[in-house]
């Protein structure tokens, strides 16, 4: 039971920053309907970027902005530059051009900092709590990337729920002529919306980065996992995002711990399998008519 | 002459038996002439080729995507490793039975696939490519596998007839090519029929080519088959070639590559994927020949190919969305109207025009090849709303 408990425990927390990362997918499929394969490219960049604040002393707290902001300015580059030109059109070319810059990527931190993979500092102990004289595998950094990612979601969703510029992110990414006719600049709001997802994912990086290094290649299960907990919610829908990471995190977790580690990466390919042979649109999709 | 000319511009079957052939003795002059380590970049070329021309089928004809190819690619190399293993097979048969093993999984796969379409298969394809090459680090699966340091092969051993000193690496060239062009024969004339126009048909519009009769989610498993196989026999070669299959060698990278050169290649012709696997082995042995020689850092130097790779990859798709096979196209279009019209001046012999600008491959100017690509560019060009992406939105 205990051990059921810690994998739950070890689920929740990983599978939160999976739904960060998915939370991120989301965001820029709703806004431009891209499926950006180069996200775990972006956080790996911004999370080297945040590394390199703390190599030179720089505090966990000043990096950790650095990541944010510079995935803030991340984001909203590689939207104008090279994702306005494929949006709209044929998917393929967006998956193309979303590789590319993944790979590119890659190969640019590879240049910049090495190949070889650095350590990165937790902001707290990573030291299990004890309840009643049981360890569990839950320790204060978890409790920590829980609250920050939970607390950037909260805020996301008043950001689009309750402000004005949430209303018009909201028009742009889902009747862009009708909210250019509203007077709403539907290019700045894409922009803004590749900006906010490449924030969230960011943050993902470097709430992982303690346990994966920092490293070029270190974040692309991210990527394959994030973007399954994404398809699993059923791409559009934010909730899903959450729902999809926390599941996956958990059933990745048993898998872990009750059959193999090596058979992680499998385990996230079964869970999808099963998913979309019962729902092809993912969990919260919500059911289209089609139109013949 | 002229009834030669005739026929071949008559009969499908005969031009691409005349192809294979012209290619198959123009390979036999290359790999003689040079020395073993071109040889053995010959043979990746090759192997390469198989698994870019299926994916070719899969994604620039019937459209749908897979990130997965590399893991086809694993299955046909383990399986190859394993029956050269246990039973000894001859070569032939052994590659027939990775491409024969792959193609099952090929169904598996299909049947899943066929039901998803755009992200959602991406989604499915890229799990399958990072889930896979995993299992052979399942510890009761290592013994069989052989885990992380892979299983090793014997090297094939070039019949006595060619002499005691035939270069291993030329008669592997030679096996690895001989499979890249029997599968682009064969993958020829299967698009030039009713196969490739149904699936091209259920790429442009799935629910017209329904609506005519064709069953779109069988079509769709058959092409997975169908592609499946040249990956796994790609797989096969590629054992065969380094004699070993790990998973180290079928990393995401592999899959993400065999979707770069199918893009640079030119979407949906099979010339295009010889021009994608020679891009593939040449541009990083470039690359670093390149960054060797200028002093660069390691760092720099090392990362070089990918960055290259990266960056191909997102100036072909903006710059030239038809890729290179495309681009040659519309130059040896140029050229024929230019001999066109200096024809309509001074009669001249014809077939002087015939400028065959595809390498050793089986396809052809003014082929249906050509056709769906000009109709590819058309969309590209126009970005009509209507067309598959704005169809998604909905």
């Amino acid at each position: 039971m205990v051990r059921f408990i810690n994998l739950t425990l070890a689920g929740i927390t990983s599978g939160m920053v999976f739904a960060a990362v998915a939370l991120a997918l989301v965001l820029i499929w709703r806004a431009t309907r891209v499926v950006n394969f180069a996200q775990g490219g972006m956080l790996m960049f911004t999370t080297f970027l945040a590394w390199s604040v703390i190599d030179r002393g720089g505090s966990y707290w000043l990096a950790l902005g650095v990541a944010l902001a510079s995935g803030l300015v991340l984001g909203a580059v590689i939207e104008r530059v090279v994702v306005r030109p494929v949006e709209n059109k044929p998917p393929l070319n967006a998956v193309i051009v979303t590789l590319g810059l993944y790979v590119l990527l890659q190969a640019g931190a590879g240049m910049i900092w090495g190949d070889t993979p650095h350590s990165y500092p937790p902001a707290f102990t990573i030291k299990g709590l004890s309840v009643a004289g049981t360890r569990l595998l839950l320790s204060p950094f978890d409790l920590f990337v829980i609250g920050a990612v939970a607390a950037v979601m909260v805020l996301l969703t008043l950001l689009f729920v309750r402000t004005d510029l949430g209303l018009r992110l909201r028009a742009s990414a889902f009747g862009p002529e009708i909210a250019r006719l509203q007077g709403v600049r539907v290019g700045r709001m894409l922009t803004l919306g590749w900006a906010l997802a490449a924030l969230v994912g960011s943050l993902a990086g470097v709430l992982i980065a303690p346990s994966v290094f920092v490293g070029p290649a270190q974040f692309d299960a991210m990527l394959v996992f994030g973007f399954t907990a994404a398809v699993i919610g059923g791409l559009d829908s934010p909730a899903g995002a959450v729902t999809g990471g926390l599941l996956l995190g958990c059933a990745l977790s048993y898998v872990s711990g009750y059959v193999s580690s090596d058979l992680v990466t499998f385990g996230a390919l079964a869970a999808l399998i099963t998913v979309l042979m019962v729902r092809p649109n993912g969990l919260f999709s919500a059911s289209t008519a089609r139109r013949v | 002459m002229d009834t030669v000319l005739n026929l071949l511009r008559r009969s499908t079957l005969t031009r691409h038996t005349a192809g294979a052939l012209a290619a198959l003795a123009a390979l036999y002059f290359l790999t003689t002439a040079v020395g073993p380590y071109r040889d053995l970049q010959i043979a990746q070329v090759g192997y390469l080729t198989c698994a870019v021309a299926g994916l070719t089928v899969l994604t620039g004809l019937g459209g749908q995507i897979s990130l997965g190819h590399g893991a086809f690619m694993a299955v046909g190399a383990y399986t190859a490793a394993l029956v050269i293993g246990h039973w000894g097979w001859p070569l032939a048969a052994v590659l027939a039975a990775a491409a024969g093993v792959t193609a099952v999984a090929g169904v598996l796969v299909g049947a899943v696939a066929a039901r998803l379409h755009g992200p959602y298969l991406a989604g499915a394809t890229l799990a399958f490519a990072v889930g896979l090459p995993g299992l052979a680090n399942y510890a009761p699966l290592t013994d069989l596998l052989g885990g992380q340091n892979g299983l090793t092969l014997l090297p094939p051993v070039p019949p006595e007839s060619l002499g005691a000193t035939f270069p291993l690496e030329r008669w592997q060239a030679w096996i690895s090519c001989l499979g890249a062009v029997i599968t682009l024969f064969l993958l020829a004339n299967l698009t030039r029929g009713r196969f490739g126009r149904t699936l091209r048909a259920s790429r442009d519009d799935e629910i017209a080519a329904a609506l005519s009769g064709v069953r779109v989610a069988r079509l769709r498993i058959a092409a997975t088959v169908v592609s499946a196989a040249c990956a796994g026999l790609g797989g096969g070669l590629l054992a065969v070639v380094a004699t070993l299959a790990a998973p180290g060698a079928f990393p995401l990278t592999l899959s993400l590559q065999l979707i770069a050169a199918i893009i640079i290649g030119g979407l949906g012709s099979l010339a295009g994927a010889v021009w994608g696997a020679l891009i593939l082995v040449y541009v990083p042995t470039w690359a670093s020949d390149l960054s060797s020689s200028s002093g660069l850092s390691h760092n720099i130097a090392s990362n070089l190919p990918l960055a290259v790779y990266g960056l191909v990859l997102i100036v072909v798709t903006l710059a030239f969305p038809r890729g290179l096979q495309g681009g040659l196209r519309g130059i040896g279009g140029a050229v024929r109207r230019r001999a066109h019209v200096r024809r309509d001046r001074a009669p001249g012999p014809r077939g002087s025009a015939s400028t065959d600008t595809s390498g050793p491959t089986t396809t052809h100017p003014g082929g249906a090849d050509e056709a769906t690509a000009d109709q590819g560019a058309r969309r590209d060009d126009r970005g009509e709303p209507g067309d598959r992406g704005e169809r998604l939105r909905r």
